[in-house]
Parts: structure tokens; C-alpha cells; sequence
């Protein structure tokens, strides 16, 4: 039995599909999974989209923005998990993870958001200053409607990347796909380990799409890519 | 009316932009700010609706400082036009249009209604009010950009190189309609321009600028072909400035003589019989000019002239456009680049009603500056 059909026989086990007897079937997994993810993903908005939207109005401390960004992109995921865990103590190791994975996000939305902003045609900033706009209403009547592609891009970006980084929460002993990576591993049932992984991605992926899907629908038409024959298509 | 009062600008690092400028700009008149690269233009133009805060000196605004209100304000009251037009690019055309009125706080049913009627104002279809700016020519742009600056109704508007970034084919259309729009809006215009034919074209009243910010001349365009104050403004008013003042001189005393004219269709040997000096002007069912015929060409013909087989025609002359005769320019370009040296004159029908020649033009001229109508 090569590998491509064991893990098509792990996902298709119905076993694995339920909890029963404290072991814990592939749909709590998953709700556990999002549950860990949601969270710093809406952090990650909160903090850097007003952040990065004040720093590319004002296009002060756009330096600040860039260096941080590669600070924090560096950072080991596992590693400040374990740490935090350590010091924090294992009762707390939900608000560990979380704390990592808002690491994870901010910088991204962060970066897409100030560069979106800051990359407004200043032509059409001068003509709303121009018009009698007040700043509140430039940034947020045609600096942010106009940034929206790189933002949701950015968010979109940030969500992938946290998805795929709470599978370390497995390691500090909580749930989500990762246990079936991590426990595939240690048991040596590789079967396990990679429909876990299989399973990650694919809600990588549904996720992506669902975010694209609100993206078609908030953008505004004006902004979208023009097609071949070189005009924007419009609903 | 806009005063300047001892404006200058000096920027953090010491550059003067705008050096201690002093100037009137008359209400329901078309002002042209012109003049070279760092002259300042387009920072005076910006100091009005303090999109540029002036450093000393006073701006008034109908005899009010502009400081006394908030630039926002302001800026409400005065309509803006900018190079490459700036338009809203997540905004429809119809939203762009509305912008101002809706910041103003009219309901959005209404300012739409209003931007719709703007659009049809600077000559744009209906059905463009829907699309997007990236959909539009940039003429449309520019267009658009104009109607955007008209919907709070202002009755000042700046316009920052609104036509520098089309073709000229283009342009001299944006030109055509701005004059059209102006003689029936009777707006306050401060126009910026590099381009000394443009300012001569639209504006009432020019003012030069020279590097460095100062004030050389500031003269209608007539009086500033005319009589250049110094050796800067002349070399920046250009080489061909004597011919070009001819355009603001009426022809009035031009003599338009007959032309032998044949209609399309005329058989070769009637044709030839009517052509005098080898030239005979062919005409339309109606009169209008098409172009002529000379011996040459009947020889390569069989039967009767045709509308395709002439020699394409000068520049026309109208001699009544609009109760006044057309410019001695019209009338010595037409003698100048038509193929028989006689200027085909035309009525405001277009129809042909004689010719000129260049002498003629140059006699009339003559008379003119002895009568001592030519300014000099």
C-alpha cells in the first residue's frame, strides 16, 4: 500500500471522523484548529490596520514599519512558543499561542496596509486635499477605499500564515490538526501525520477562497485588475 | 476678485518659489499663470487655496484673507483641477462628479441628479456617468475632472496644467470647450501653464513669471505679443509672436475678392474655360470649399471634376464669425497655405463667398497700424 492510498484511507476511516472514548476525531480537531486561529487573526486587524493606515497617511515612521516587519519575520515561531509556555505556565498556554501566532499575522497586515495606503496615487490625495476634504475624511472616503486590494491581500496573506503556524499548538500539548501531525510522528503512524497535514492545507485553501470571495465583493470595481483587452471588467 | 499682496513662499531649505508677487486677478475673467520650469506657477496657484501656505504677504478672496477660514473650508468654495485630472478611482464617474456637494452635505440623490446634468455641461454622454475613471480616454478624464470642480458651483477655479498630459488634437478641443463653458459660466479662472500658446489662446489676462518667482509682465495677450516688457518675456512669448499677434486684429478691412469656383460635377471643358490664373476653387451643392483644380489636374481627368480628384485646400478664412470678422492671422494663413495663393473666404454657413490674398492682408495691415488701431 504506497503512501497516496493510506492517507486516503486514514481521511476516509469513519473512525476518525468521531469522538468517542477520548480520542478526538478530525471535526473537533478542526473547530479547535479555527478556534486558535481566529482570534490573533482579528488582533492582527485591530492593531495594524489602524497602525499602518496613520503611519501611510502621514508617511512618517515608514522606516519604523519596514525594519520591525523583518524583525518580527524572523522571529522562531516554536521556539517563542516554548518559551512563552515555559515562563507563562501550561494553564496558559492558549494565550501563549495566541500571543505567537498575533506575532505572526501583524507584521504582515501591517506591511500590506501602510504600503497600500502610501501607494495611493498622490495626484488623487492632492485632488481630495484640494477639494476641501479634511484629513479623517482623505484616509478614510479615498485612502483606504483604494488600499483595500493590498489590505485584504496582506489579511489574506496573514490568515495562511497562521493557519499553517497553529499546528505547532500540538507541541505545548494543545489540540487543533496539529495532534495528528504530531502524534502521527511520535507513534510512527505515518498515515495519520500526513492526512493531518493534508487536511491543513486543504484549510489553507478553503480559507483562501472564502477571503478572496469577500474581496471580490468589497473592492471597489474601479480598482480591479484590467483583463487582456486592456479595460477593467465591471459587473 | 483675487489680490496678491506682497505674496512670497520660501521653502525650509531656503529656495524662493514665489518672491514678493503683487497681483489683481479680475472676477469672470480667464487668468493664465505662465512661465518656465521654477517659476512659480503652480505655487501661486496652490497658495490660494492654501494647498501651499504662503510664508508672508496676503491672499484675498473678495476682499477677504483667506486665513480667516479653515483650509478645508476653503477649499469647498473653490473648484480644483489638476494634471491628469485626479479622479476617484474607486468612484464612479457620476460619484466622482458629486464629490464636493456631498461633502457640503447635499443629499446624494440630489448631487447625483446635479453631477448628471454637469456631464452633459462639459460634453460628456450619459452613459459614461456608470464606468469607472480607468475606463475613460484621458480626455474624458480631463473632462470629468472639470465637471467635478463645477458641481458646488464656485465661482473661482483653479486649473494646474489640466491639459498638459493629452495629445494636442485633445487638447485643443479641452481648450475649445474650457472657452465655450467660460462664456457661459463667466467663472473666475486662474489657469497654470508652461505652454505660451495655450496661455495666449484662453486667457484674458497673462501673467509671465521668471525663474525664481518674480512678476515680469502681466498684459492681455495681445498687449504681450505686442510689447514685451524685456528680452525674457519676448524669448518666452517666441520667435513667430509678430505673426501670431496678428490673430487678435480684426480683418475687417481685408478685400475679398471673387474666386472662379465649379461645382462637383462639372464637365472638364466647362471647368477649364472658368479657371483664372490656372486655379479654379471646387464647391459643394452647397457652396463649401473642397479643395481646386488646375490645368494639371483637368488634363488627367475624362469626364467631369470630382470631389476626390482635387488638390486639398489651405486653411479657410471666415469672414463672419459671429457678427466679427474673422483675425488678419486667418485671413494671411489661408493666402499663405492655399495651393493658388488666394485665401478661400467663407461665410458662417461655410459657403464660399471669395478670396483673399496675402497683399491683401499686408495692405490692410498697413492701413491699420496708420489708422493707429495696431497697439505698438
Amino acid at each position: 500500500m504506497n503512501v497516496f492510498e493510506s492517507v486516503y484511507e486514514w481521511l476516509t476511516n469513519p473512525d476518525n471522523w468521531k469522538t468517542t472514548l477520548g480520542i478526538v476525531g478530525i471535526p473537533q480537531r478542526l473547530a479547535e484548529h479555527l478556534d486558535y486561529s481566529w482570534p490573533p487573526v482579528l488582533i492582527a486587524v485591530l492593531l495594524a490596520i489602524p497602525l499602518g493606515a496613520l503611519i501611510g497617511h502621514t508617511g512618517r515612521g515608514g522606516g519604523v514599519v519596514v525594519s520591525a516587519v523583518n524583525v518580527f519575520r524572523a522571529l522562531p515561531e516554536l521556539g517563542l512558543l516554548v518559551l512563552l509556555v515555559l515562563s507563562m505556565g501550561l494553564l496558559l498556554a492558549t494565550s501563549a499561542l495566541t500571543i505567537v501566532l498575533v506575532a505572526v499575522a501583524t507584521p504582515t497586515v501591517l506591511a500590506g496596509t501602510y504600503a497600500g495606503v502610501r501607494n495611493v496615487d498622490r495626484a488623487v490625495v492632492d485632488a481630495a486635499r484640494g477639494m476641501g476634504m479634511r484629513e479623517w475624511e482623505i484616509l478614510l472616503k479615498v485612502e483606504l477605499p483604494n488600499a483595500l486590494p493590498l489590505i485584504l491581500g496582506s489579511l489574506r496573506a496573514a490568515a495562511l500564515q497562521v493557519i499553517s503556524t497553529a499546528s505547532i499548538a500540538a507541541v505545548v500539548a494543545l489540540g487543533g490538526l496539529g495532534r495528528f501531525v504530531v502524534d502521527g510522528f511520535a507513534f510512527r503512524e505515518y498515515d495519520q501525520m500526513a492526512g493531518g497535514a493534508v487536511l491543513i492545507a486543504v484549510l489553507a485553501i478553503a480559507v483562501e477562497l472564502v477571503l478572496s470571495g469577500v474581496q471580490w465583493l468589497v473592492v471597489s470595481p474601479g480598482l480591479r485588475k484590467k483583463n487582456a483587452r486592456g479595460r477593467s471588467r465591471v459587473r | 476678485m483675487i489680490e496678491f499682496q506682497a505674496v512670497t513662499k520660501r521653502y525650509d531649505d531656503g529656495t524662493v518659489a514665489v518672491d514678493h508677487l503683487d497681483l489683481t486677478i479680475d472676477d469672470g475673467r480667464i487668468t493664465v499663470l505662465v512661465g518656465p520650469s521654477g517659476c512659480g506657477k503652480t505655487t501661486s496657484l496652490r497658495m490660494i487655496n492654501r494647498m501651499v501656505e504662503a510664508t508672508s504677504g496676503t491672499i484675498l478672496v473678495d476682499g477677504e484673507d483667506i486665513r480667516s477660514q479653515p483650509a478645508a473650508a476653503l477649499r469647498r468654495g473653490i473648484g480644483y483641477v489638476i494634471q491628469n485630472a485626479g479622479l476617484f478611482p474607486h468612484r464612479t464617474v457620476l460619484d466622482n462628479v458629486a464629490t464636493v456637494p456631498m461633502l457640503l452635505g447635499t443629499k446624494k440623490a440630489v448631487a447625483r441628479k446635479r453631477a448628471e446634468e454637469l456631464l452633459a455641461t462639459v460634453g460628456l454622454p450619459p452613459e459614461l456617468a456608470r464606468r469607472y475613471p480607468s475606463q475613460l480616454s484621458g480626455g474624458q478624464q480631463q473632462r470629468v475632472g472639470v465637471a467635478r470642480a463645477l458641481a458646488a458651483d464656485p465661482p473661482v477655479l483653479l486649473m494646474d496644467e489640466p491639459f498638459s498630459a493629452v495629445d494636442p488634437i485633445v487638447r485643443d478641443d479641452l481648450q475649445d470647450e474650457l472657452l465655450r463653458l467660460q462664456s457661459e459660466l463667466g467663472k473666475t479662472i486662474v489657469f497654470v501653464t508652461h505652454d505660451i500658446d495655450e496661455a495666449i489662446k484662453l486667457g484674458d489676462r497673462v501673467a509671465v513669471l521668471r525663474v525664481g518667482g518674480k512678476l515680469a509682465q502681466y498684459a492681455s495677450p495681445a498687449e504681450l505679443l505686442a510689447n514685451p516688457v524685456d528680452d525674457f518675456v519676448a524669448s518666452f512669448v517666441g520667435r513667430d509672436r509678430g505673426y501670431r499677434a496678428l490673430g487678435f486684429l480684426s480683418a475687417h478691412g481685408v478685400e475679398v475678392n471673387p474666386v472662379p469656383t465649379v461645382a462637383v460635377g462639372t464637365p472638364v471643358a466647362d471647368a477649364r474655360e472658368r479657371l483664372e490664373g490656372g486655379w479654379a476653387a471646387v464647391v459643394d451643392d452647397a457652396g463649401r470649399p473642397l479643395g481646386w483644380v488646375s490645368e494639371v489636374v483637368l488634363s488627367t481627368l475624362d469626364k467631369a471634376v470630382t470631389a476626390t480628384d482635387v488638390v486639398s485646400g489651405g486653411s479657410l478664412y471666415p469672414v463672419d464669425t459671429g457678427g466679427r470678422a474673422g483675425s488678419l492671422r486667418a485671413a494671411l494663413d489661408a493666402a499663405l497655405s492655399s495651393p493658388a495663393a488666394l485665401g478661400v473666404a467663407v461665410d458662417g454657413d461655410g459657403a464660399v463667398v471669395g478670396a483673399v490674398t496675402a497683399e491683401s492682408v499686408l495692405k490692410a495691415l498697413a492701413d491699420a497700424r496708420r489708422a493707429g488701431e495696431v497697439p505698438s
